[in-house]
């Protein structure tokens, strides 16, 4: 399998000075050579692959990726028209494109492609490629912000294009294009007038770039929302960007950031910014929001001819026990509550005996990678491998309570409901987890588990 | 010279999937029909302006959107494609026509100076958007009349409805006065959706109308009161129950279309003729005819 990873991760403004009048303003000019240097710093990387995240391209169904293997047009920008015209050719990565439509899809979202000659690609995609790409050195790809989206929906999507990066073993550039304070003078201006348009959007500007700085991308994706408040003319429902660029970066907080520009154009604050993967060495920091595989959200929830189940699937399935205290019983808070009246797991001599570990999350009783069915019993996608990390990870939680762990675990019988599907998948974890420990291992195809999940483990561990 | 006038103002709603169901020679996919209560309503409302002479359209779209004013495309020729960036797979219209530079000119000389930000559009690369063209090819699929094409002032992003609405008063009381000078018989569009609340997902095929209705009760019940507004002449009323329309009902009113017409008519109190309503992807679509031809002078 082939590593694909995010090699450098940008954040760049939308508008169209930069491309054509950077010399009307020295600010613009500087917005101009960051984008040059930007340019530069992608060209001394192995990168095959620029993402772009477009906050100009609305759309309404779903989320659309452009697929059109050479996009071609005349850009004019709806208020800045008299600036001129950008003519853009663009190469797009159409492979790469299909299969993240569908990563997307395999997920929960709704999800598609779009090819037309004429498409007219979005002013700020236009101005990143021309930037950053010139000449189509490096194939793209484009994904339009849909305009009802939310955070789990923008996680996900980022999810399923990491999925697609990982697979075809891609070193990608990902790039939300975006103004950060997006208040415009609703007049026309002098360029030598151009100024941030108020003194709180320079702050709150000041405080986002200071963060960016010290590389913590989901601190400010958990500020998305007050950001959207404080600084964001609401022309679309959220300020999802950061969402989406955080996601794609496993919502650390410890990359390296580095502040190329920050000026205004028009009134907005406009920064690029790089990103890059190396830890800055201050530590990560906590990641305290849902962390969403599969989208199971509310698209249908205004759409009453349809049926769909809108219950939160992993409510559904049997009661649940606490766990049976007694003799040798090890009982933890830290793992799933049991489905029937026995103990987590229970220590007789040196060894330990776990019951049968799935990966329900402990607390809110929730699955990782999503159940594999809905509460009216119709077949959901899931992720085999979130759901078999998830269960390795009780695992452990239970043998730590019992003063045991991981590396200490001696035989494994694993049940799959749907070995076909899931081997492979369920193999590759295995083998990143206990694989490395080497406890003999039984799998078994079974036909179902009492709760809508795909895999469950039963252990025997030494103390 | 005789004064200009204002032969009827139509509300005209824009989604694309009407221009597809019709599947004229300019769209390039090819579509099974769908939305025929709404497309029998403009049909009615062609029938009904079938005799009525006038000279030039002029229109104000929600979705040519500026943020610094409002815009007026001065370009006399426009040829191009437009491919709607939301609906790609049912809208890709080959345009050919022809702009009034001379009264957009004239309306936005007017507007500025009662003190409007405003500003001409003479890139000859810039592409018409395409709620101006499904409204102007639903109501007069001729193309013969020339247009103005009027920008969507988003002045509700920045501040509100209200100072939305005094704008689009403003505009439309200038858009008058240039058309009364100008001599010329207009016909008045504003292009926009009642309640415009979308479904995310997309029947196969799209003109499946066993799907389509309304978004939600609220919504109906939003559209019905406008509808019926519109049909009793209380036009000052609607003007006031605007802020609360558009939030409640996310009403494509909000690009101001509604306001200004209403405003260029005089804020009439004369009936409106419903000509037809229906549901597009969930949003609610009125078409609707002031036949201020009728009204006489006062
Ligand atoms: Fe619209």
């Amino acid at each position: 399998m082939m590593s694909g990873e995010i090699i450098k991760s940008l954040i760049v403004p939308a508008h169209p000075h930069p491309v054509l009048c950077p010399e009307k303003n020295e600010g613009w000019q500087r917005v101009r050579d960051a984008f040059d240097e930007a340019r530069k710093q992608i060209e001394e990387t192995d990168a095959d692959l620029i993402i772009i995240y477009s906050t100009l391209w609305p759309s309404v169904i779903g989320h659309q990726i452009q697929a059109d293997p050479n996009p071609e047009w005349v850009m004019v920008d709806a208020d800045f028209h008299d600036l001129g015209s950008i003519h853009y050719s663009l190469k797009i990565d159409t492979e790469f494109a299909n299969a993240w439509n569908e990563a997307n899809i395999a997920r929960g979202l709704e999800s598609r492609t779009v090819s037309y000659q004429g498409f007219p690609i979005d002013v700020g995609s236009v101005v990143a490629l021309e930037l950053l790409n010139p000449g189509n050195r490096i194939p793209a790809v484009i994904c339009s912000t849909n305009v009802y989206s939310n955070r789990a929906e923008t996680t996900v999507l980022a999810k399923a294009c990491m999925d697609v990066v990982k697979a075809q073993g891609k070193k990608a550039v990902a790039v939300s294009v975006m103004s950060l304070s997006n208040r415009m003078f609703t007049e026309p201006i002098k360029p030598e007038e151009d100024r941030i348009h108020s003194l709180k959007d320079d702050e709150w500007n000041q405080k986002i770039l200071e963060f960016l700085s010290e590389g913590r991308l989901e601190d400010i994706g958990q500020l998305s929302r007050t950001i959207h408040d404080q600084i964001r003319v609401k022309k679309v429902v959220a300020f999802k960007p950061m969402w989406w660029l955080s996601a794609m970066n496993d919502n650390r907080n410890d990359l390296s950031g580095n502040v190329l520009a920050y000026e205004p154009i028009h009134g907005a604050g406009a920064a690029v910014v790089v990103l890059d993967p190396e830890s800055n060495g201050t530590g990560d920091k906590e990641y305290d929001e849902d962390d969403v595989e599969f989208y199971g959200g509310d698209r249908g929830v205004l759409d009453s001819a349809e049926s769909k189940s809108n219950a939160s699937p992993s409510n559904s399935g049997p009661e649940l026990y606490d766990p049976v205290e007694g003799k040798n019983a090890v009982n933890t808070n830290k793992a799933p509550k049991p489905v029937g009246a026995y103990p987590h797991a229970r220590r007789e001599g040196d060894l330990i005996y776990l019951s049968g570990v799935g990966p329900r999350q402990p607390g809110d009783n929730s699955i990782p990678g999503g159940p594999i069915k809905d509460s009216n019993g119709n077949p959901l996608n899931y992720d085999i491998k979130a759901q078999t990390r998830a269960v390795v990870d009780n695992i452990s939680r239970i043998l730590e309570e019992a003063g045991s762990s991981l590396d200490k675990v001696i035989d494994v019988t694993s049940f799959l409901v749907d070995m076909d599907r899931d081997f492979a998948g369920y193999n590759q974890v295995w083998a990143e987890t206990l694989g490395k420990v080497g406890p003999t291992r039984t799998t078994l195809a079974i036909r179902a588990l009492p709760t809508p999940i795909a895999v469950e483990m039963k252990v025997i561990a030494k103390i | 010279m005789a004064k200009g006038s204002i032969v009827a103002g139509c509300l005209a709603p824009h989604p694309p999937h009407l221009v597809y169901a019709e599947n004229p020679e300019q769209n390039e996919p090819v579509s099974e029909g769908g939305w025929e209560q709404l497309r029998w309503g403009y049909e009615r409302l062609r029938e009904s302006l079938k005799d009525v002479d006038y000279d030039v359209i002029v229109i104000l779209s929600p979705h040519w959107q500026t943020y610094i004013g409002t815009h007026f495309i001065g370009v006399e020729k426009c040829v191009s494609k437009s491919v709607d960036p939301v609906f790609p797979n049912l809208f890709r219209f080959n345009y050919d026509l022809t702009i009034d530079v001379e009264l957009a000119k004239a309306i936005h000389d007017q507007a500025k100076s009662e003190g409007m930000s405003v500003k001409m559009m003479e890139n000859p690369d810039f592409r018409v958007d395409y709620g101006t063209l499904v409204s102007c090819h639903m109501v007069r699929p001729e193309w013969d009349k020339p247009i103005v094409s009027i920008s969507s002032n988003r002045s509700l992003s920045y501040y509100s409805v209200e100072v939305m609405q005094e704008m689009m008063l403003e505009l439309g009381r200038s858009t008058a006065k240039a058309i009364e000078e100008s001599g010329k018989k207009c016909l008045l569009i504003a292009s926009n959706s009642l309640s415009h609340r979308h479904f995310v997902t997309e029947t196969n095929p799209p003109e499946d109308m066993s799907k389509e209705h309304i978004t939600s009760h609220a919504m109906h019940l939003w559209d019905m009161r406008m509808i019926e507004l519109m049909r009793q002449g209380k036009s000052q009323q609607i003007i006031d129950e605007m802020p609360e329309f558009c939030e409640q009902a996310i009403a494509e009113t909000d690009g101001g279309a509604l306001t200004w017409i209403l405003s260029a008519m005089g804020v009439p109190s004369e009936p409106a003729i419903l000509h037809g309503y229906g549901t597009i992807i969930g949003t609610g679509n009125a078409i609707m005819e002031w036949p201020c031809r009728t009204w006489g002078d006062e």
